[in-house]
C-alpha cells in the first residue's frame, strides 16, 4: 500500500483556494475536488445542501466507467464530461490523472466560460499535486500510523 | 489505496464485497446500514436494475470512530455479482484496500462460488493488485439453508490461503459485522505496516 493518497495540510490549502477560485471566476455553483477512488479532498461554494459523499463515489463511478468505454474504443480517456440538467449542469474532467474537478453550475454561467476557467484551474491543481506527490514520498514526513498498536485497532471496535 | 488526510485529520480506506450473483453481498450492507447509529453512516446507494439486482455497485460511507486522533472512515462497496457485469467488477476493485469474498453455502453455487473467486484473483491481478497480499476475509453465507454445504468442503474449495473465515446468514445478521470488523482491522494493520 505504499501508493497511498496523502494529504497535508499545505496542499489542502492551496487546493481549496484553488476551488475558491474557480467557483467565482466561473460563476459556479459549487466546486468539487475527488480521488478518482471515489473519496472526496475539497470543496468551494455552496455546498451545506451537496452530499458531497454519495457525489464523489457516484462521479468516481462515472468516471471509471466512461474511462472503460474510452479503452474499448482504443482512446485513452475522456478527459472532460458535461451532464445537462434543468436547473444544475455538471462538468467533470480529469487532472493529473488522478484527480476530478467537478463543476456545479446553473444559468449564472454557461459550459464555455466554466470550460475557460476549468483550464487554469487544472494547470495549478497538476503543479499542487505533483507537489503533494513528491512531499508523500520523501521519508521527512512523520508517519503517525507507525505507532499504532493491536488495542488502538481493537477499541475502534468496542460497541 | 486508503487517503490518509493530516490536515482534517481523517483516514479513508475502501473495502469490496465480492462473490457471485445473489449470494448477498447487498444485504450484508443493507444489514450493516440499518444496524449503524445515524451520525456513523451516510447515506446507501444501490445502483440496481428493477428487480433489484446489482448494476453496477452499492455504496455506504461508514465512519468508525477516531484513532490516534485521526477519524477513521470505510467506503464499503458491493460489486454486480452476475458473470456479464464483468467489465464493472473490474471497476470497482480500483483503489480497493480490502476485499471480503461473499460465498454462497449452497452446495448449487459451489461452481459459481470457484468462478467468481477466479474471476477476483484475474481482476485483481489486472489492476495489479495480489489477493494473497491483500487484507482479505472470507464469508460463508447463507449457512441457515438446509442445502448449505459442509464447512470443511467450503474451507477446502474457497479458503485455501487460510485467510479469516467467517459463518453468516446476512439476512439476520449472522456474521455480518464479524467480517467487517476483521477485514477493517486487517486493513488498518496493513496501514501501519506500509507507514
Amino acid at each position: 500500500m505504499g501508493n497511498n493518497l496523502v494529504m497535508y495540510e499545505e496542499e489542502l490549502q492551496q487546493i481549496n483556494r484553488i476551488c475558491d477560485t474557480l467557483h467565482k471566476e466561473a460563476n459556479a455553483k459549487a466546486v468539487l475536488v475527488i480521488d478518482k477512488n471515489g473519496q472526496a479532498i475539497a470543496q468551494g461554494g455552496e455546498v451545506e445542501h451537496l452530499d458531497v459523499t454519495s457525489l464523489s463515489s457516484l462521479t468516481a463511478g462515472n468516471v471509471a466507467a466512461t474511462g472503460g468505454i474510452a479503452q474499448l474504443l482504443s482512446e485513452k480517456e475522456f478527459a472532460g464530461q458535461f451532464h445537462e440538467g434543468e436547473r444544475t449542469n455538471v462538468h467533470l474532467s480529469i487532472v493529473a490523472q488522478r484527480l476530478i474537478l467537478v463543476v456545479l453550475f446553473d444559468e449564472r454561467s454557461s459550459l464555455g466560460l466554466v470550460r475557460l476557467r476549468v483550464r487554469k484551474a487544472a494547470l495549478e491543481l497538476t503543479a499542487t499535486i505533483d507537489q503533494l506527490v513528491k512531499k508523500s514520498e520523501s521519508s521527512a514526513q512523520p508517519s503517525v500510523f507507525a505507532e499504532i498498536t493491536d488495542a488502538d485497532i481493537d477499541n475502534l471496535f468496542n460497541d | 489505496m486508503s487517503f490518509i488526510n493530516y490536515s482534517s485529520r481523517e483516514i479513508n480506506c475502501k473495502i469490496v464485497y465480492y462473490g457471485p450473483g445473489l449470494c448477498g453481498k447487498t444485504t450484508n450492507l443493507q444489514y450493516i446500514y440499518n444496524k449503524t447509529n445515524p451520525e456513523a453512516k451516510g447515506k446507501m446507494i444501490s445502483l440496481a436494475t428493477e428487480t433489484e439486482r446489482t448494476l453496477f455497485f452499492d455504496f455506504l460511507p461508514l465512519s468508525l470512530g477516531e484513532i490516534r486522533g485521526f477519524r477513521t472512515r470505510f467506503h464499503l462497496y458491493t460489486v454486480p455479482g452476475q458473470v456479464f457485469y464483468d467489465a464493472s467488477r473490474k471497476l470497482i476493485l480500483k483503489g480497493v484496500d480490502g476485499v471480503v469474498f461473499c460465498g454462497d453455502s449452497q452446495i448449487e453455487r459451489m461452481e459459481a462460488n470457484i468462478e467468481s473467486l477466479d474471476n477476483l484473483r484475474t481482476n485483481l491481478a489486472e489492476q495489479g493488485y495480489d489477493l494473497d497480499k491483500l487484507p482479505y476475509v472470507v464469508q460463508y453465507n447463507k449457512r441457515d439453508l438446509p442445502n448449505a454445504a459442509p464447512m470443511a468442503e467450503l474451507e477446502e474449495t474457497l479458503n485455501p490461503t487460510k485467510v479469516p473465515q467467517f459463518e453468516a446468514v446476512a439476512t439476520k445478521g449472522n456474521g455480518v459485522f464479524d467480517t467487517l470488523k476483521a477485514v477493517a482491522k486487517l486493513v488498518l494493520t496493513e496501514l501501519r505496516k506500509g507507514s
